[in-house]
């Protein structure tokens, strides 16, 4: 099998009957930078859910360098870290604690995993408030709190869903140069976000997904290049528009 | 996952929740305790004075195995079932569910914790009642035994009721409509053979009685049921509340859409 993620004619309803995903087949390479584009609602989130294993698919197959998510899940999820849209911690609980028990449930002992945590909470600049309750913490500091909880437990695949929501610049500018860091180290990384330009900067893949189909998948200096200099921004504009007035 | 990591999986979500109950402990353990000993100094001293002894024991001899059940019972339930429907709706149950962490350890971290919040308030409720009554234990295994059936038992029923709630009065409704009267007319502050036979049948279906009676067996030696089916009772439920459990994890009910 490749050593890649793959995902083959993935299908999502909805017990509320919504159809999040209708068939979206793609393919990431080992070690990508992957930007997945799209407007609200066209069904980023619910893609990353399944390959996390939160959200249940409806129809099709996904593998994760080579290992099914529903033949072989535990090798899948530990692979996989997930980085939410939505904070999800407990904001009674300190810093270190959220990020040394995440250690604990991929089987981490505390030891080992304290070690870590303190070179990804310093790596991210949350050293100082490892032993504050979460919730004293700001916007900007709560996302990187996340990043730091999805990379204790080493992942091979990083699912960063609007990972820089509420992020100032100066920050944003630190985060994408870690992403960097860490992309360059080795792992994939799945992006999504509505800052076009962070897409652009940051990676090598594109896909853009509207109403939970796929409607461009093809790498970035390739897109740039074939429409002569626009920016990602209008680019994505026109396209989401023009499959906005097709009829479906 | 290897056995090893299986333990420090399990071992974290027990020492989350340790942490959690010994923090918030006004909220966790001292009210079943200033409850139960209403009830000692009230039904116990002032009211159980006047009354004839039952089976040879004084009145709030009597009731004391009970009172400790009734906390061990709502301290374990409301555990679990409110532990569980936090994680759910802050979603930091996430934490777990994206690990490799297997169904049935989830399960098991979960009902540890209403297991280990029942046998503090247990144990607590006990050392209470010594200031009002002196105890004698008749059979510490069954003391023992009872006491952790109970608390495992109704932790997967506050699981079960927390799986299933909406919002936060479906976590309210079971504990009020189904857990306090069924646990009121279990037996605690009588034994059933006061009764006319036709309440003593209705008696009997109620399962909190059998464990009511298991205990008070293994302090005072007296039961108004035979011990077996005290234990086959207890032991029939837990693990129905057990399958039922795993099959909703398995399913993803309230968890995973
Ligand atoms: N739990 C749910 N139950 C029912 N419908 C849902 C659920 N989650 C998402 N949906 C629906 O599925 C569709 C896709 O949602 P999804 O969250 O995947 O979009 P998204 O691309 O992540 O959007 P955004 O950019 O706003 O985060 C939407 O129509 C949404 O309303
Ligand atoms: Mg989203």
């Amino acid at each position: 099998m490749q050593e890649e993620i793959s995902i083959k004619d993935l299908r999502k309803v909805y017990k509320t009957g919504t159809a999040a995903l209708k068939g979206v087949t793609l393919s990431i390479e080992k070690g990508d930078f992957f930007a997945l584009l799209g407007p609200n609602g066209a069904g980023k989130t619910t893609l990353i859910g399944i390959l996390a294993g939160l959200v249940v698919k409806t129809g099709g197959e996904v593998s994760v360098f080579g290992s099914s998510i529903d033949k072989d899940p535990v090798t899948t999820k530990s692979h996989i870290g997930l980085v939410p849209q939505e904070f999800n911690f407990n904001i009674f609980e300190k810093v270190i604690d959220i990020v040394v028990d995440q250690a604990g449930f991929y089987g981490i002992p505390r030891k080992e995993a304290l070690a870590r945590a303190e070179n990804i909470l310093k790596d991210l600049g949350l050293w100082e408030k490892r032993n504050e309750p979460s919730q004293q913490l700001s916007g900007g500091m709560k996302r990187r709190l996340m990043i730091a909880r999805a990379l204790i437990h080493h992942p091979r695949l990083l699912l960063l869903d609007e990972p820089t929501a509420g992020v100032d610049v100066e920050m944003r500018h630190g985060m994408w140069d870690f992403l960097r860091k860490m992309n360059q180290g080795g792992m994939t990384i799945v992006l999504t976000t509505h800052y076009l330009e962070e897409a652009e900067k940051l990676s090598r893949t594109v896909a853009m997904i509207n109403k939970g189909e796929i409607v461009l998948n093809e790498p970035m200096a390739g897109l740039l290049a074939r429409h002569g200099g626009k920016k990602l921004e209008n680019i994505y504009l026109d396209l989401i528009k023009q499959d906005n007035e097709q009829p479906s | 996952m290897t056995p090893q990591q299986i333990w420090t999986s399990y071992y974290t979500m027990m020492r989350r929740e340790f942490v959690r109950i010994i923090r918030i402990w006004s909220q966790t353990l001292l009210p079943p305790v200033v409850t139960t000993s209403l009830y000692f100094v009230v039904f116990g001293t002032f009211i159980g004075s006047q009354l004839q002894p039952i089976d040879g024991f004084s009145y709030i001899q009597f009731i004391v195995p009970g009172l400790i059940m009734m906390g061990v019972i709502t301290s374990a339930y409301s555990n679990t079932v409110s532990t569980f429907y936090f994680a759910k709706w802050i979603r930091n149950i996430d934490e777990i569910l994206v690990s490799p962490t297997p169904d049935w350890v989830v399960i098991a971290g979960f009902v540890s914790g209403g297991v280990l919040r029942g046998l503090l308030v247990g144990i607590l409720v006990l050392i209470c009642s010594l200031f009002f009554t002196h105890l004698a234990i008749a059979n510490v295994f069954v003391v023992l035994a009872a006491l952790i059936l109970t608390s495992v038992l109704f932790s997967f029923a506050g699981l079960i009721n927390g799986i299933y709630a909406k919002g936060f009065d479906g976590i309210s409704i079971v504990p009020t409509f189904v857990l306090t009267p069924l646990t009121y007319l279990g037996g605690i502050f009588y034994s059933i053979e006061q009764f006319p036979e036709f309440w003593q049948n209705v008696s009997l279906a109620n399962p909190i009685l059998y464990m009511v009676n298991a205990f008070r067996y293994g302090f005072l030696g007296i039961s108004d049921v035979p011990l077996m089916t005290c234990f086959a009772v207890l032991i029939g439920f837990t693990v129905a509340f057990a399958v039922v459990s795993i099959y909703l994890f398995k399913k993803g009910t309230g968890i995973k859409n």
